[in-house]
């Protein structure tokens, strides 16, 4: 067993581990820390399998941003949480049938098929014929390599992410926003739609009348 | 021939494949068993994404063509677009009931 089998099987346990805790503890608030757990322990399996840009992105992504979000939702909403764990055992009966068995069909399919070796994987793809296939395959890191075909062959699919968070964006910021009624706030629209006329008048009162104008 | 394929040799393809099975059952069952909590339904379909990203990411190893890693670079992309659309949803929701079991979001059939 060399290092990189032992740091397979530590990171392995620790995200199935986490992932499991994920949903049966009790308090949401360790829900999402133990999901920050199984994404850095994912990251690690990342590195092991040479995909450091993408670990590195789910570090900081993820773990920077979306399990934060999360964590903040979680203790912004006052809610009993331990009420909304009641109906668990009712479930129960039909989610973990379910779960096996999907995952035993999983398992058939990862079980039972054969693994191709390279020579056969050769005719589906041109990488296994040992020839020189694409100077991408033989960048000097992750990162380069990825960000090469990421700006040129796979360009469209880069600028359809961005409008994907950029709508995300917009759809959250609506979905939130309320105006507030009754609060002291500055609005430059009614500001600069200040006229002359609206604004004030010249009165004369003769002596003893008093004033009847606007402002009084 | 000496970049992803060889390294892969002590690691199977298979014992990554396992791990994203089992982690995506979780999921699923995550979804039945936390029926009632929106929230913790969000993380499990997270654990699922998370799956199919080690699938993904598994492959384009094993096959030595970084195109899997773009889509799993996708799939992060839709998920953190998902998480943030779901979560905002979860707030306005319980805004306005003031509770976020999945028993009260049932307001469209009435």
């Amino acid at each position: 067993m060399n290092f990189a089998e032992i740091m397979f099987y530590i990171f392995a346990t620790l995200t199935i581990g986490s992932g499991l805790m994920v949903i049966f503890s009790r308090n949401p608030v360790h829900s999402v820390l133990f999901l920050i757990f199984a994404f850095i322990n994912t990251a690690g399996l990342f590195v092991l399998m040479g995909a450091e840009y993408l670990a590195m992105l789910l570090v900081v992504v993820y773990v920077g941003a979306v399990a934060v979000l999360f964590l903040f939702v979680v203790m912004m909403l006052d809610i009993d949480f331990a009420e909304l764990k009641g109906g668990m055992v009712k479930i129960a009966p039909l989610g973990v049938p379910v779960a096996v068995a999907l995952l035993v069909e999983l398992g058939l399919v990862v079980g039972t098929w054969a693994f191709p070796k390279n020579a056969e994987l050769a005719r589906v793809h041109p990488y296994f014929t040992g020839a020189e296939t694409s100077a991408v395959l033989d960048g000097p890191n992750n990162t380069e390599a990825l960000g090469l075909i990421l700006y040129t062959d796979y360009v469209h699919y880069f600028q359809i992410a961005g409008m994907i968070l950029l709508v995300a964006m917009i759809g959250a910021i609506l979905l939130t926003f309320r105006e507030r009624k009754g609060i002291k706030k500055q609005d430059v629209a009614a500001q600069v739609g200040r006229n002359r006329e609206d604004s004030y008048e010249i009165l004369r009162p003769a002596s003893g009348e008093g004033i009847k104008g606007k402002g009084a | 021939m000496e970049t992803a394929v060889e390294t892969s040799m002590d690691i199977a393809l298979g014992h990554y494949l396992v791990v994203a099975a089992i982690l995506f059952a979780i999921g699923v069952a995550g979804i039945f068993l936390n029926r009632k909590n929106l929230i913790v339904i969000l993380m499990s379909i997270e654990l699922m994404l998370l799956a199919v990203n080690i699938n993904f990411v598994a492959f384009s190893q094993f096959l030595g063509d970084l195109t899997g890693q773009v889509f799993a670079f996708m799939i992060l992309t839709v998920a953190a677009a998902e998480a943030a659309i779901g979560l905002a949803i979860l707030v306005t929701f319980f805004r306005n009931r003031g509770d976020i079991s999945v028993d009260d979001a049932s307001a469209m059939k009435n």
